[in-house]
């Protein structure tokens, strides 16, 4: 069985308490951080865990929190990012329904290594229960002495408080988290300054997703040596995959990155293959952002090796044959799936979503919208899918915030291996609203498909 | 587009509601008051339903902040009622993940069931309905969620949602 560093006490009843959370060695990191560990030590640590950002972007953490700047007087901040709103993952809002302690914990640990004495964690509104349970393990954990002031008699202070978002997915990149916690639109930062610089208030503040942060918690007990030796190459550590879709058992899973793609989708301790009896045809890795591959391409590389579930093996072969790795938002999609659909279903979605601040994210995803969704209903000319590509080239890499690119880069791999699918419902535009492609050739054997 | 509508009946917030307003302020620095605006804005519609402009108004005086001030953030977020709903307010994720397990069916159903369109509200006052993007909840789509707790209701069917309605019909005494 594959090491599991987060969820290992999933399913211990009350797990959710902080007394059955503590039996199971629960606050330990606290107690080792605070009282043996000097910020600097456990700043070392991560760096030496290899830990990567777990909310899609991949930036090591260690990195990042040795960026923080550190002027005299003046306030830092932690805030932890837990908007969850890419459409795929769900990892986060598990984590934190059923195990929220181990958040706590690694806020609390968090906190302490970047000189944190109040810290924020920013969900998505829509997880008013999740707050309700944050809050509740918040109390717990203060009635404890773990929080508050002096904290288990260090003389380290600490309020941890959790702030609900309004409904905005560009809320999940972290400078408009950061205008949204202040009070404001979700309109994204020009960067630099980054906010390791100037963030919440105008002060240094560093932004981790909700598992990066949980993450911390093994990383202190065992020591970053430890963690690091678990996974494969620059892909240290276990990963919550959250597996949606088309499959026999979707689901939240932790695994040892490395595990093969095939094991994963098909393997019985994970998703147990494609539900119904229907055949693979295409995966979205790593949420809707990144590309989308046909199946025989996800499952092997260009190269024909095992495609792995590592930030490595997911972009061998860069955009042209590869994706990403991302938030680990996993989608599936079976032999019965539209790709054109479903392309039209995301840019509907990065359209409704973007702020609004740039013209060619704004308007660029309101045309692709539109051009897909007359491809869908039958009314698509066959240039439409040239002016696609175009319209995503000229989004991509010119707009404030990542998420014009996250716009732009589904359409773009959708057309790049699904082409022929695109065209179908522009030649047999009557058939394309009456049935599905089908699989097609989206599995056959990789020489049969790239010349 | 959401435009910010008016309504003559004046807004003054109870005790109790002050007192959670007064809670949430008290976790930002001193003069970051703003901060507390979305949380506010919640707690508003927990209380009204929806936020009306003359209840922004009344959250910009207590906030020291412009009235232009909450009317813009309001009308960014989706979460933010700028009109009146129904009581239960069905919103059904629509995003790709819960689209390829069948949640346009789903909302066909609601539609017909409950008898009105998108966004608008049942005769008794009781129902709408409308589509949202993703709600997080990916591995058990289809899923709903009704405010202001935000419960979920996950892998739909026609026959679990017609379940769910007449709950909600019986919780309101009709
Ligand atoms: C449009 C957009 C949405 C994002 N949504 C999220 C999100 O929901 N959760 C998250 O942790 N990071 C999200 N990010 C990434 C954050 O900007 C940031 O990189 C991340 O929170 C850093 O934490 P990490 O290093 O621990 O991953 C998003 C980025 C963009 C551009
Ligand atoms: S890329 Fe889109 S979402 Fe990001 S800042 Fe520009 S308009 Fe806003």
């Amino acid at each position: 069985m594959a090491r599991k560093l987060l969820l290992e006490h999933i399913n211990v009843p009350g797990i959710n308490t902080f007394d059955v959370y503590r039996s199971k060695g629960g606050y330990a990191a606290v107690e080792k951080a605070l009282k043996t560990l000097t910020p600097e030590e456990i700043v070392e640590e991560v760096k030496k865990s290899g830990l990567r950002g777990r909310g899609g972007a991949g930036f090591p953490t260690g990195m990042k929190w040795s960026f923080l700047a550190k002027p005299e007087g003046v306030a830092r901040y932690l805030v932890c990012n837990g908007d969850e709103s890419e459409p795929g993952t769900f990892k986060d809002r598990f984590l934190m329904t059923y195990i929220p302690h181990l958040l706590i914990e690694g806020m609390i640990v968090s906190s302490f290594a970047l000189g944190a004495n109040t810290s924020y964690i920013y969900l998505r509104g829509e997880m008013m229960p999740q707050i309700r349970i944050l809050e509740k393990a918040i109390a717990e954990a203060k009635a404890k002495g773990f929080l508050g002031k002096n904290i288990l008699g260090t003389g380290y202070d600490l309020e941890l408080y959790v702030q609900p978002g309004g409904g905005a997915y560009i809320c999940g990149e972290e400078t408009a988290l950061l205008e949204s916690l202040e009070g404001k639109r979700g309109n994204p930062r020009i960067k630099p300054p980054f906010p390791a610089i100037a963030g919440l208030y105008g002060c240094p503040t560093v932004v981790n997703n909700v598992e990066s942060i949980a993450a911390v918690v093994p990383i202190i007990n065992d020591g970053g040596e430890e963690y690091a030796k678990i996974g494969i190459g620059r892909s240290t550590g276990t990963k919550l995959i959250s597996a949606g879709g088309n499959l026999k058992r979707p689901g939240v899973y932790e695994i040892e990155l490395g595990l093969s793609a095939e094991e994963f989708v098909y393997g019985d301790d994970y998703c147990q293959g494609i539900a119904n009896g229907k055949r693979l045809k295409a995966v979205v890795a790593g949420g809707s952002s990144v590309p989308i591959l046909p199946a025989n391409l996800f499952l092997k590389t260009i190269n024909n090796e095992a495609r792995l579930m590592s930030y490595e093996s997911l972009s061998d072969g860069g955009f042209a044959t590869g994706t990403m790795l991302g938030s680990g938002g996993f989608i599936a999609y079976d032999e019965d799936q539209c790709i054109v659909r479903n392309t039209w279903n995301f840019a509907r979605f990065y359209h409704h979503e973007s702020c609004g601040q740039c013209s060619p994210c704004r308007e660029g995803t309101g045309w692709m919208e539109k051009v897909l969704h007359r491809l869908e209903y039958g009314h698509g000319k066959m240039s439409d899918i040239d002016l696609l590509v175009d319209v995503s080239k000229k989004i991509e890499g010119n707009t404030i915030c990542p998420l014009g690119d996250a716009a732009a880069w589904p359409v773009a791999s959708a057309i790049r291996h699904f082409r022929d699918e695109f065209e179908w419902h522009v030649t047999s535009a009557y058939e394309a609203t009456t049935r599905n492609y089908g699989l097609a050739h989206y599995a056959d054997p990789l020489n049969a498909v790239v010349a | 587009m959401l435009s910010v509508q008016n309504t003559d009946t004046p807004v003054t917030f109870s005790p109790e509601l002050k007192a959670k307003f007064a809670d949430v302020v008290s976790r930002y620095p001193a003069g970051k008051q703003k901060s507390a605006l979305l949380p506010v804005l919640h707690l508003v519609q927990a209380e009204y339903g929806w936020v009306s402009a003359p209840a922004m108004d009344a959250v910009a005086e207590y906030l020291s902040i412009q009235s232009i001030e909450v009317y813009e953030v309001a009308s960014f977020y989706t979460m933010y009622f700028l009109k009146p709903q129904g009581k239960y307010m069905l919103e059904v994720c629509r995003t790709g993940p819960c689209e390829i397990v069948g949640a346009t069916p789903i909302m066909e159903h609601i539609e017909q069931q409950l008898g009105v369109k998108e966004g608008d509200v049942t005769e008794d006052g009781l129902f709408s309905w409308r589509g949202v993007e993703c709600l997080a909840a990916c591995g058990f789509g289809p899923v709903l969620q009704i405010g202001p707790e935000y419960t979920f209701y996950e892998n739909l069917t026609k026959e679990s949602v017609d379940t769910l309605i007449s709950d909600l019909r019986r919780k309101a005494g009709n």
